[in-house]
Order: structure tokens, then sequence, then C-alpha cells
């Protein structure tokens, strides 16, 4: 019996199913080091500085605009009777959103065996961490007076009372700074390899100093990669419900509620889809310059970016779908309010055209993905990675405000415009995030180079290029 | 103060996966206990090779992930139950429903410290030095080459034998590197 399965032939499968390979050339461990280390050891590019300068200037604006915020009082925003809720939870969302698809890189691709995930995972998870950052902003300072914000925390308060925690708000700081932590952690645990790469290289004193002493006395130790290959498994299994989670939680700050267009049980799984949408979006917008920027098209091939593609398109056919049930629940359920609400979204005064411009962005857009054509045009998916977050952010803006200027009595009704606070609080934001983006591209490795080189065939001791004599055999 | 310089023990270079591969088993059968491998990546199959165990890291997520919960819904029991409870709607004081969602952020959190510090702990890291991080040639060993270490206080250890064994599993260079 075991000669006969012996003797059976497997012929190669067809070329057709062949898949690209995930680094470009062949190229082996040595080259990758090389690509990936030298954008950090390469002298500082022009177009860095170039990006760098006004990428702070606008960070300071926005400290600028908190500072006068706090200063003044919330008067300086647009936020009135009825709309409490304006640009400040719409930029929260927007942003925690974003975050979501590195954690969906970095840990569901993880635990699925996509293994393309390792060149983009490390700028995808980077990414999450920083859009984590803008978006706690958002709810610190939205509660008017800042300097009580310690009240967010379990600690007993002036009248020695706890914080309510039947309240999803209570369950938002949880969830966010959990969140944040956890990112933290997974990044950094991932980056120690690199680090040790980074020492190993270094030319410097101070360099050797500062990623020998992050890197913690690395030394690639098989007994050492036997644990740390066990932590980031577990890491990536508890990332994952932890960012299912988060976005549902924030969802659950609206649905929680009894507003209509709120209301609904819908919201959790629709927001989690689009956040994981607009943060594939945000990973294309960044990473269409950066690989032509350091020219790294050979670790981040066009396949990388087709596949991206294809989930920006599945996760915004789900939304799509979430729009569409939205809509026939609230005609089906025969409830007036609802059927009001989200006729007013495409119909109503004001606003109208922020729900055409959501449905344009957010159903229509993404659809054009089906075309091979389009997904191989690196401008092409520029321009639609941004409509998508552009769309992304009028999808919260006619939730938020949507649902708030126009709610049960007409006598409620009011109007709500954002002040130019409002807009340069928000704008600042890019230079808060782009800063620290910029200063993560300019001194940590770009690319997770470790779980790079593991990918490629001359990592396998049963593959020829990794060094097998006989096939399958070493 | 010249300090006579210990042996740490002998480093053998390999050039691909399949050689390391094939040398770990080497390694392993002539009965060497204090020893390891060094590579720029995790090698499939080489735990095998070494004779290593499943890592205990997830006993520490698992410890870390039970006090979390605890530690979650006892805290809401204490705050808006038992030292300061404030009826709300008249619902009953404490709900295990709204405790859970904060609950099981924190089960992530502690669990996600274990993992990490559990690793860290397993180890034995941060260390600020370590003998092999001082050879040139080790440097390698997080580019593109590959490295059985195999330490002076494994019982098995003689200079001569070791490096014979080493040499005949067809390692490209070997070195002796001090404490």
């Amino acid at each position: 019996m075991a000669e006969a399965t012996s003797n059976l032939k497997v012929s190669a499968p067809p070329a057709e199913l062949e898949r690209e390979p995930l680094v470009a050339n062949q190229r082996g461990p040595g080259y990758i080091s090389d690509a990936i280390a030298g954008v950090n050891e390469r002298k500082t590019p022009k177009w860095w500085w170039s990006a760098f300068i006004p990428s702070v200037l606008l960070m300071l604006t926005c400290f600028a605009m908190v500072i006068y915020l706090m200063s003044t009082g919330v008067g300086v925003w647009g936020v009135n009777h009825p709309v409490m809720w304006g640009w400040a939870i719409i930029n929260f969302v927007w942003w925690i959103g974003i975050g979501h698809a590195g954690t969906l890189i970095s840990a569901i691709l993880y635990l699925l065996g996509q293994r393309w995930r390792t060149s983009i995972n490390r700028a995808a998870e980077a990414m999450t961490i920083f859009a984590v950052m803008c978006a706690g902003l958002f709810p610190v300072i939205h509660i008017g007076r800042i300097w009580l914000g310690w009240w967010l925390l379990p600690l007993p308060n002036n009248n020695a009372f706890w914080p309510q925690f039947r309240s999803p708000l209570m369950w938002d700081v949880f969830a966010v700074s959990t969140y944040f932590t956890v990112s933290v952690l997974f990044w950094y645990v991932g980056l120690i390899p690199d680090l040790a790469v980074m020492r190993d290289r270094a030319k410097t004193k101070l360099r050797r100093f500062w990623y020998g002493l992050f890197s913690l006395g690395w030394t690639g130790s098989q007994r050492h990669w036997n644990h740390y290959e066990k932590a980031y498994l577990i890491l990536a299994g508890l990332s994952t419900p932890l960012v299912l989670s988060v976005h549902s939680i924030v969802s659950l700050d609206f649905s929680v509620s009894q507003l209509p267009g709120w209301h609904t049980t819908i919201f959790p799984p629709y927001f989690v889809a689009g956040a994981i949408y607009s943060g594939f979006g945000m990973v294309l917008t960044l990473i269409i310059p950066v690989r032509k920027l350091y020219n790294l098209q050979e670790i981040v091939t066009m396949r990388h970016i087709d596949l991206l593609c294809k989930v920006t398109l599945a996760t915004g056919s789900i939304v799509a779908y979430a729009y569409v049930m939205e809509y026939f629940i609230a005609w089906y359920s025969g409830n007036p309010y609802e059927r009001f609400i989200f006729f007013n979204r495409i119909f109503g005064e004001h606003y109208w055209w922020g729900g055409w411009l959501m449905i344009l962005c957010n159903v229509v857009t993404p659809q054009l993905f089906w075309s091979k054509r389009v997904r191989q045009n690196l401008v092409v998916v520029f321009i639609i990675s941004i409509l998508v977050n552009i769309g992304m952010w009028f999808e919260r803006f006619v939730i938020v405000v949507g649902s708030l200027y126009r709610e049960f009595i007409p006598s409620n009704w009011g109007h709500y415009m954002p002040t130019w606070v409002d807009a340069l609080t928000y704008l600042g934001t890019f230079g808060l995030f782009l800063t620290f983006f910029l200063l993560f591209l300019r001194f940590i490795p770009i690319i997770a180079m470790s779980e790079v080189k593991g990918g490629t065939p001359q990592a396998d001791p049963h593959h020829p290029l990794g060094g097998a004599k006989v096939e399958g055999k070493h | 103060m010249a300090e006579e310089k210990q042996p740490y023990g002998l480093i053998a270079q390999f050039e691909t996966p399949a050689d390391t591969l094939h040398a770990a088993e080497e390694v392993r059968d002539a009965g060497y206990s204090q020893w390891d491998v060094c590579s720029p990546f995790p090698i499939h199959g080489l735990d095998k090779a070494m004779g290593l165990k499943n890592s205990g890291v997830g006993w520490f997520a698992f410890i870390g992930g039970v006090v979390g919960f605890t530690l979650g819904m006892l805290m809401i029991w204490y705050m808006n139950a038992y030292d300061y409870g404030i009826i709300v709607g008249g619902k009953p004081m404490f709900s295990p429903f709204g405790a859970f969602p904060p609950s099981y952020e924190l089960t992530i959190l502690l669990s996600s410290f274990g993992a990490l510090f559990g690793m860290l702990f397993l180890n034995r890291l941060p260390r600020l030095h370590h003998p092999l991080l001082k050879n040139r040639r080790f440097a390698q060993a997080t580019h593109d080459k590959f490295f059985v270490v195999i330490e002076c206080e494994d019982p098995k250890y003689s200079e001569t034998e070791t490096r014979r064994l080493l040499e005949s599993v067809g390692s490209t260079h070997v070195e002796l590197v001090e404490e």
C-alpha cells in the first residue's frame, strides 16, 4: 500500500493556477533586508522634508484649535441644540474606522494564513495606531470641560460616585483604550526581530544603542522564535475579536439610544464592515505613494494592490448591502419616524447631497474594482481610495447630523453648520497622523523584514531555493 | 586587569535553511542539550528537528484573560452596585450584560499582556548583553545566514569533537565565541 502511493505521479498544477510570487524576481533574504533597512539608512529624501514640515505645521494648528476650544468653550464649534454631536463624533468614528484595516491585515489575515499580508502589515498597523491616536483626541475634547475628562476613568469623582457602566460611552472608553494598547503591543512584538536587524546593521553608536535597546537583546534564537511565534499567534487571536468588538461598541453609542436612524440592530456588523472598508481605502492611499517613493515595487507588488482592491470591493459591497437593508427595514417597519428619517437623508432639506455623496462613493465607485484593468491602474486606484474615505466621512455625517437635526417633534428641528474651528481641528488631525506616519517611515523598518523573508521560497527548507537537495527532502 | 576570557561556545555558519535543518537534526541526535539555532526568520520544521516542546505562552495569556474578565465584572459590581449604587430606570443594580463589554475588553487587554510578558519571561528577555551579539560574523544571523550555536556549558561539549561534528554536517565556517 505504501509503495503504491509512493509511485503516484502528481502533475504540476496548470499555469493559470500558479500564483504570482509575493516577492518579485526571486529576491532572497539578503536583498530584502538591504531594501527595507536601506529606507531608514539612506539620507533623508527631500520629499520627506517637504511632506514633514507642512504636516508638523498642520499638527500644531490642531493643537492650537484644541487650546482655543479649551480656553473659550464649546461655543467655538458649530454644535448647538438639537445637533449636539457634530464633527467631533463624526471624526472620531471616521478615524477609528480607518484604524480597523491595520488590525484586520495583521491579525485576521494572519489567522487565515494569507501570507501576502507580510509586506503591508507593518505600515498598516502603524496607520492603525496613529489613526486611533487621532480618533482618541475627539472624545476627550468633545466633553466640553476637558479638565474633567478623568471622570471617564473608573475612579470616584468629587462626589464619591463612580462612572455608570450601563452607558455605552463607558464601554467605548474601555474598547478604544484596549484597542490602542493591544495594537501597540502587537506592533511592537512584530518589530522586535526587525529592530534587531537594524541594530546589527547599525553604523553609528547612536543607532546601535537605540535599536539595540528596543530589540531587547534579540538573537534570532530558535528557542526564542518558538515562544515568539506562539505569542504572535495568540496576539493575533486576541486582536481579531477585539477589532470586531471596537467598532461594534462604537456603533452601540448610537444604536443604544432611541433616535430613528440610530436605533437599529444592523449597526454593529454594518459599522465593522464600513470601518474595514475605509481602512483599506487608507492603506491604498498610503501604500501606493510609499512603494513608489522608496522603490519597493518588488516587495509590495501589483498583486498586493490587486488583493487590497478586492478586499475593498468585498467590504464596500457589504456596506452597500447594509444601506439597502437599512432602507428596506425603514420602509418595512411601518414606523413613520424611521421612514421620514431615511427619506430625509436623500431628499430632505440641507443635507440631501451628503446622502447622495455617501451612496456615490461607498456603493458605486468601489464596484469599479470588479475590473482588473481598474485594479492595475495605480492612478485610478489611488483616486478611488480617496473617494472611499470621503464617502465614509459623509456616511458618519449623514448618520450623526441626519438623525439629530430632524428628530421626533418638528418644534425640535434645527440646523447644523460647522465653524472654521471644526474644520481646522479636523484638518489638523491629518497633520498629527502624517507627522507620526512620516516619522515611522524614517526611523522604523516599514515592512516586516523577518516575516517577508520567512514567506520566500528561500526560507523553505523543502524548496530547491531553500537548499533542498532532492525534491521534498533536505 | 587582563581578565582571562572565558569561551562561550562554538558557532557554525550555514547558508541555507535546508542545511541548517539537517545540521540541527544531527546535533540533536548527537545528544547535545545546551545548543541553539539562530536564524533571520523562524524555519518551518526546525522546532521538531531541535526537539522543542510546544511553547507555554498560552498559559500566561489564558491566566491573564481569566483575571481580566473577573476583574472587570467585580470592578463594575463594586462600583455600581456595592459601593455607590444609583438606581437607573428601576433596573437591577448589577446586570452582567451591561458589565460584559468592559469586562470583555479587559479580558483581551490582560490576556495580551500575558502573551507579551509571558513570551519575554520564557525567553529571559530583555537582556542588555549577550556574548553572541559581540561577534561580528554573528550579526549576519539577522540578515541572511544561519548559525548553530553549541555552548561550552553543554556536558557533551569538547572543542575538538564538537568542531568536527559541526564541520561534518556542512558548516561553512566554525568559530569559537568568547564570553
